[in-house]
């Protein structure tokens, strides 16, 4: 059986799979880290998106035998090691960015990535376009923008400390 | 999914001679179209070979008045490549437009092309500027390339490595989406160049073919309204539930028009 040895969250990881075994089987079955979603299983939803090589990926359609090597980061790895909140966590429970919270995942893991890219700030109609690969079934979109758009200041620094809804 | 055994050739002789040992073997790279494939049991290859390792199929470079683009060259690179912008912008618009940021991290010029889904944005841009795909074996122009639905001139152990894209005067590309599912309806990728006055049509036929009587108008006249009055022939055209043939034909020239202006 194929071994894969790739990093997960900063630890490194050597784990026997098959040829067919996909990444986020991987994450989820061998590794236990089930914050990664499975939603539609046919890489449109976006709840399995995990970082790779820091891009995003939907990690329901990469096989695990080519994350060899490769450094993933997932949702469980994106809070500091003592609890604080990364500032798009921070944000999408400051906005209430979620309603049943399947899709929120990969919605965090979409929105760091597409953030990090664009450090010239991006619009609202920017991060609507952004999210194109992102699925919400409860049509929570709106808030999950607003939580977008005041992480960004944060992560690029325009704003010490989040926004609050209420400002 | 079936399971399979898995290599990682580092070169292009090695991925040939792995393919070439096994007739159910399939060459994969981002997988973003042979993975769902092989999901539904679509395919059952005995064997993958993934060729994301192989470098001499990487890279984007300006080689005379043409841009070569690696086979493995990311979707997402193809948007944001500094080089593709100044020299053949639409190409950057091309690969921006391609499904999402996911799909656009992990998909490839090589695997869109080579799969040549009628659907596919990649192909119109190859045919629209009279490209050149270059392979294990040779080099192919893309009027020689595209045969049919997901059937290209590539061999079972041929690979495609690069294209080499001649850079246009000018050039445009429009298609009109599917609301759900994000595929090309009809699109249409209109250049003058080079190559002369070409225009591709996707989405809307089996697979990507050029509009000689858009071509000629375009030639004597490069204005939208030289192709308003143009109506492409039904016949032939994809016919589903997502659209008529009647209805994707009356698109193509929608869509020409939008190309030639986005052309300028």
């Amino acid at each position: 059986m194929p071994q894969v040895t790739l990093s997960v969250n900063g630890a490194t990881h050597t784990v026997e799979v098959e040829g067919r075994t996909l990444l986020v089987e991987l994450l989820r079955e061998k590794l236990r880290l089930t914050g990664t979603h499975v939603g539609c299983d046919t890489s449109q939803c976006g709840a399995c998106v995990v970082h790779m090589d820091g891009e995003s990926v939907k990690a329901c359609t990469v096989l695990a035998v080519a994350s060899q090597g490769a450094n993933i980061t997932t949702i469980e790895g994106l809070a500091a090691a003592d609890g604080t909140l990364h500032p798009m966590q921070e944000a999408f429970r400051e906005y209430h960015a979620l309603q049943c919270g399947f899709c929120t995942p990969g919605m965090v893991m979409s929105a760091v990535d597409l953030v990090q890219k664009n450090p010239q700030g991006l619009s609202e109609p920017e991060i609507r376009e952004g999210l194109e690969g992102n699925l919400c079934r409860c049509t929570g979109y709106h808030n999950i923008v607003k939580a977008i758009a005041a992480a960004q200041d944060v992560m690029h620094g325009r704003r010490e400390t989040l926004a609050t809804a209420a400002e | 999914m079936y399971d399979f055994a898995y290599h990682k050739p580092s070169s292009v002789a090695d991925a040939v001679k792995l393919l070439a040992a096994d007739p159910d073997a399939k060459a994969v790279s981002g997988g973003h179209t042979l993975i769902p494939a092989l999901k539904h049991r679509l395919n059952k290859p005995t064997s993958l070979v993934d060729l994301s390792g192989i470098a001499e199929m990487k890279g984007i470079r300006r080689e005379g008045n043409a841009i070569v683009i690696g086979a493995l060259t990311k979707h997402e690179a193809v948007a944001t490549s500094a080089e593709v912008k100044a020299a053949i912008p639409v190409l950057a618009f091309v690969a921006k437009h391609i499904g999402d940021t996911q799909v656009r991290n992990r998909g490839t010029l090589g695997g869109s092309v080579a799969n040549n889904d009628p659907a596919a944005d990649y192909p119109a841009a190859v045919l629209g500027l009279g490209a050149t795909v270059h392979t294990s074996k040779r080099k192919v122009a893309a009027d020689e390339f595209f045969l049919g639905m997901f059937t290209t001139a590539l061999e079972a152990d041929e690979i495609l490595t690069a294209i080499s894209f001649p850079i246009p005067e000018k050039a445009g590309y429009a298609k009109m989406r599917n609301p759900a599912s994000r595929y090309v309806m009809a699109g249409a990728f209109v250049s003058k160049g080079p190559m002369g006055v070409r225009v591709a049509i996707n989405g809307a036929g089996p697979c990507v073919f050029r509009q000689a009587a858009m071509e000629a108008a375009l030639s004597a006249n490069w204005s939208a309204d030289a192709v308003a009055a143009i109506m492409q022939d039904a016949d032939g055209l994809n016919s589903d539930i997502h659209g008529s043939a009647e209805y994707r034909a009356h698109l193509v020239t929608v869509m020409a028009k939008r190309a030639v202006l986005a052309a300028g």
